[in-house]
């Protein structure tokens, strides 16, 4: 059974949202780090760089394969998570407390369409 | 899970221990059990095994065993001692390789065993059959008989004799073999592996297979999936077909040039090798290593002054190294070690060095 966390906002390709303000923080799920196994790389766009919503900003490279990062939200990366980049391991140990990026948001409406932490346990039992 | 692919004898053990399954050459195999990276560290640092039950045995005998594996293989088995295990490959008339495989040498006179991939089986069996007319042999196909299983690691000669009581099968140096007994059945025991390391493979009927399997659990040895085989297999610079071997690859390009004999008098593939080296080679499987952790994968474009200049085969974060290196079969004139070269990975270009393939010294017992 994988973890969820109370307040965030999920996406169906296993991204979580943490929304202060303006600024969306960007995470894999538990779901998602559990089904992708041990990673070793996570490849993050450059600060400035700009997202889209569904569209790929990322990806984190476990042992067998790469999987895309699908950006949750639209706007302009003002934040990169540097740890990652020597301990790739943080996503399987703790996938909340280790943010991959933030956006500051061009359409915070966009959140509507994400799904609450009951909404995601339940989409993901269909996974 | 599709139901038309094969089980091996020993998949109910597999459900059993939660493994992660998939489709591989038409079997449902494990992947992994508990996590790629805990298991290729046991083979490395202890013991692990792996169920290779796909993998397949055909055997040879008759009057004209030995001309005939001799026209068929690359490889030269004249000088071959009975006991003995040789690796080469089956080529086609183009010099490209129908399967790499390993040749059994038996006591019993004019008659060998063939284990070759799981993936070729058919293939390689109707190649064998079309290409014995003339021949005085009998051509069998018993995969589906046999079960396998690979004991691989520092810690293998020890589990053979404290575990499975095999005393007599640690005497065996590396790419020999010997028949035993497993509860009163055959069982075929050869120091080979495909990790790197020191290590036995197991190779008998279903019942005995699952015995000796339930044996190595109860003492320890952790199960290994096919996610490390081949992360291992990598590391130590061993080819794995379908990557970096094809019908389309000579030995040559892909390096295994020790595995072709072309002093010997002919065998299928001999004439377009010969050509190919007169000629010289256009292009070369090469390692190289990556100054970022990115990974490069199979198919990845390999470039060079701008233009693409060759393609990854297999790559990986290695787990022994904790370096990014992958194996690319490049144009020629980029194949010579120290050669700057990129890979496009995503959307940027991230710089290498070509390097050797053996990423990994194999520990082997001579």
């Amino acid at each position: 059974m994988s973890k969820t966390v109370a307040g965030l906002l999920y996406s169906e390709s296993h991204e979580w949202v943490s929304v202060d303000g303006n600024i969306a923080t960007v995470g894999i799920t538990d779901f998602a780090q559990h089904a992708l196994g041990n990673l070793s790389y996570v490849d993050m766009p450059e600060t400035d760089d700009e997202v889209t919503k569904g569209e790929e900003f990322g990806a984190v490279e476990s042992v067998k394969a790469a999987s895309d990062l699908y950006s949750p939200v639209s706007g302009k990366v003002v934040e990169t998570n540097s740890e990652l980049e020597d301990a790739p391991e943080r996503l399987n140990v703790d996938p909340y407390a280790n943010w991959i990026i933030r956006v500051e948001m061009s359409d915070p409406s966009e959140l509507d369409d994400l799904m609450d932490e009951a909404a995601y346990i339940s989409f993901c039992e269909k996974e | 899970m599709e139901d038309n692919l094969l089980k091996t004898c020993l998949y109910d053990r597999h459900i059993a221990l939660g493994a992660q399954m998939s489709p591989f050459a038409g079997y449902d195999m494990p992947i992994q059990y508990t996590s790629i990276i805990d298991e290729h560290n046991a083979v490395r640092n202890s013991a692990g095994m792996f169920d290779v039950s796909h993998m397949g045995e055909i055997f040879v005998s008759g009057r004209d065993a030995e001309r005939y594996v001799n026209h068929v293989f690359s490889n030269d088995i004249s000088d071959m001692q009975p006991g003995k295990v040789l690796y080469g490959m089956l080529l086609n008339n183009h010099g490209g390789v129908v399967d790499d495989l390993l040749v059994y040498r038996d006591s019993i006179p004019d008659s060998y065993l063939l284990v070759v991939n799981a993936a070729n089986i058919a293939k390689d069996f109707s190649w064998l059959e079309a290409n014995a007319e003339g021949f005085d042999v009998n051509v069998r196909n018993e995969s589906g008989k046999w079960g396998q299983i690979a004991l691989q690691g520092p810690e293998a000669e020890k589990v053979l004799v404290d575990v499975l009581h095999l005393d007599a099968a640690a005497s065996l140096a590396f790419y020999s073999w010997c028949e035993m007994q497993w509860n009163g059945k055959r069982l075929i025991v050869s120091r080979t592996g495909y990790t790197g390391e020191d290590g036995f493979e197991f190779y008998s009927s279903e019942d005995e297979i699952r015995d000796i399997w339930d044996t190595l659990a109860g003492s320890g040895v952790v199960p290994c999936g096919l996610g490390c085989r081949d992360t291992l297999r990598f590391e130590a610079g061993l080819p794995l077909y379908g990557h970096e071997l094809s019908d389309d690859i000579t030995p040559l390009e892909a390096g295994l040039g020790m595995f072709v004999k072309l002093d010997k008098p002919e065998f299928i593939g001999k004439e377009a090798l010969v050509a190919q080296k007169t000629a010289g080679l256009t292009r070369k499987l090469v390692g190289i290593e990556l100054d970022d952790k990115a990974v490069a994968r199979a198919g990845y474009p390999v470039e060079a002054d701008g233009t693409e200049v060759g393609t990854v085969t297999t790559g990986y974060r290695s787990i022994t190294l904790d370096r990014s290196v992958c194996f690319a079969m490049v144009s020629k004139q980029y194949a010579d070690l120290g050669t700057r070269v990129g890979i496009h990975i995503r959307k940027k270009v991230f710089p290498g060095t070509v390097c050797r393939k053996r990423f990994y010294v194999p520990h082997y017992k001579k």
